[in-house]
């Protein structure tokens, strides 16, 4: 039967157009194909891993960003917090020094008061003596007569001029 | 839903047609049966000619003339058009078509003695021509791919539409055929085994096309398949390595079976050969059963005529359904064949590339 026999003329065209398809698509065809698909394949992979270490990278980034932003407020924290202790300390020592000024002005005034006082006292005696002195003069004046009384006076003046 | 009342138009005037066509017909000829030969006709189809029939108008057939090369007994080359023939009725330059007997339609010259015998004849037939006319197609189609890839970048871009779709098939052949079945050595085969499938899915969908540039029975030609199958029987048993030939001539089987008589080695040697003639007859057979398929069915149509009108317009209906659907079974098994093709030769590659088994008792 024809089908099943191999025709001769077919077999060395179909050997020609075959070995002519194959030798162009195998050498010039195919391999590039094939080849760039490879290549496109391990490019998305390497971009892949890179866009992973890219990614890795960017939350180390973010990770340290934090971190430094935390220690600048941990330092803001400590430098406020210093800086109130020296403020209380300036104020305290401010206020030791202003008591020990206030205690000396103090003290000088109460030592001035005192020898005002004391001034004024003994000035107050001498007026008081100059009164006395004058009242006793008018009192003398006045009751010289009475010589047992004047005596007592006299006496009673000294006392009390004594107890003074 | 208006997709379904197309359907059923369609339908609808597709019976009238038929009806009105059936009544003319059994007007004008009454007397006229079928005389169809439908086994004739159908081999004729799946058969190669020296001319590319498409239709025949009023008795007239209307064919593309395809060029003549023949080597007469004399020992002297012609080159002629196949019109020459006037569809197998002349003879031209001692040369005729025979119409009976051994070399039927086939080119023959009488000898000295009266006999027909077969000149040397590399006639460009219709499936020699369809096949290279395929080929440079098929060249024209992967180089323009090939030269999309050349002109750019690996970063770039990727293909899209046609270009994707090639470089989808010819990854899916790469990475789920020729990988998995030849192993580490892989990438040396791949030119080939892609040639292969490509050469034989394009002629397969080329085929299932029905008038020309389709139509030709190139891939369910015993020739081609034969080309095809000693390609890779080539390619097996000269790239085999050592363990491979080991394995055919001194298997690993109890004594008895390779000394006195060499059961294993003559099982196993015969097996070299069976492989590639599987591979030939089974792509021939699908491609060809298909085609006689498709045929046969559509005859169906002209076979019922003398039943009467009802009964041919309910076939021709039968028919162009049958019809449809064994197209679109045939374009898979134009992918399946080319499939399988491809992966045996590759599983056929991968058995000569065995290494020598390590750690066995």
């Amino acid at each position: 039967m024809s089908l099943l026999t191999p025709d001769l003329g077919l077999l060395f065209w179909m050997l020609f157009s075959f070995g002519v398809v194959f030798f162009i698509l195998a050498k010039f065809g195919f391999p590039i194909i094939v080849k760039m698909v490879e290549e496109r394949k391990a490019f998305i992979d390497k971009s892949l891993e890179a866009a992973k270490q890219a990614n890795e990278r960017l939350a180390g980034i973010q990770q340290e960003g934090e971190r430094i932003l935390k220690h600048a407020r941990e330092e803001e924290m400590r430098i406020l917090k210093e800086a109130e202790e020296i403020r209380n300390k300036v104020i305290d020592e401010a206020k030791g020094q202003a008591g020990i000024e206030a205690g000396k002005l103090i003290e000088e005034a109460k030592s001035a008061i005192r020898k005002e006082k004391e001034m004024a006292l003994r000035d107050l005696r001498n007026q008081m003596a100059i009164l006395s002195i004058g009242i006793a003069e008018k009192v003398l004046r006045k009751s010289l007569d009475n010589q047992p009384a004047q005596r007592e006076l006299v006496n009673q003046l000294v006392e009390e001029a004594q107890k003074n | 839903m208006k997709f379904f009342k197309h359907i059923i138009l369609f339908t609808a005037l597709f019976f009238a047609s038929v009806v009105i066509v059936n009544a003319q017909d059994t007007e004008q000829h009454p007397a006229k049966k079928s005389d169809l030969n439908v086994t004739e006709l159908i081999l004729d189809h799946v058969g190669d000619a020296y001319d590319w029939h498409i239709t025949t108008i009023d008795g007239h057939p209307v064919s593309i003339p395809l060029p003549v090369i023949v080597r007469g007994s004399n020992g002297v080359w012609h080159l002629f058009s196949s019109s020459r023939f006037e569809h197998g009725h002349a003879e031209y330059a001692g040369f005729s078509i025979a119409h009976e007997g051994k070399y039927k339609g086939k080119i023959v010259e009488r000898n000295a003695a009266g006999e027909e015998v077969r000149p040397l004849d590399f006639s460009l037939t219709k499936n020699a021509f369809s096949l290279v006319m395929s080929s440079i197609v098929l060249i024209i189609l992967i180089m323009s791919c090939a030269a999309w890839y050349k002109k750019r970048k690996v970063e770039e871009a990727s293909p899209k539409g046609f270009i994707a779709m090639i470089e989808m098939l010819i990854m899916s052949i790469v990475d789920d055929v020729v990988k998995p079945c030849i192993g580490k050595n892989y990438a040396r085969y791949t030119p080939y085994l892609l040639t292969v499938f490509f050469f034989i899915f394009f002629n397969n969908l080329l085929g299932i096309i029905p008038i020309f540039p389709g139509g030709a029975n190139v891939t369910g030609n015993i020739a081609i398949t034969c080309v095809l199958a000693i390609c890779t029987f080539i390619i097996v048993n000269s790239f085999g390595t050592k363990e491979y030939w080991k394995e055919i001539f001194w298997p690993d089987v109890p004594m008895w079976l390779k000394v006195p008589i060499p059961i294993m080695p003559a099982i196993e040697l015969v097996g070299v050969f069976t492989k590639p003639f599987a591979l030939m007859i089974r792509l021939f057979a699908n491609i060809l059963a298909g085609h006689a398929i498709v045929l046969g069915l559509t005859c169906m149509i002209f076979l019922t005529v003398s039943l009467g009108a009802a009964m041919n317009t309910g076939m021709s209906v039968l028919s162009v359904v049958m019809t449809i659907f064994i197209d679109f079974v045939e374009l898979l098994v134009a992918f399946i064949q080319a499939y399988v093709f491809t992966m045996l030769s590759a599983v056929f590659i991968g058995l000569s590339q065995i290494e020598a088994h390590h750690g066995k008792s």
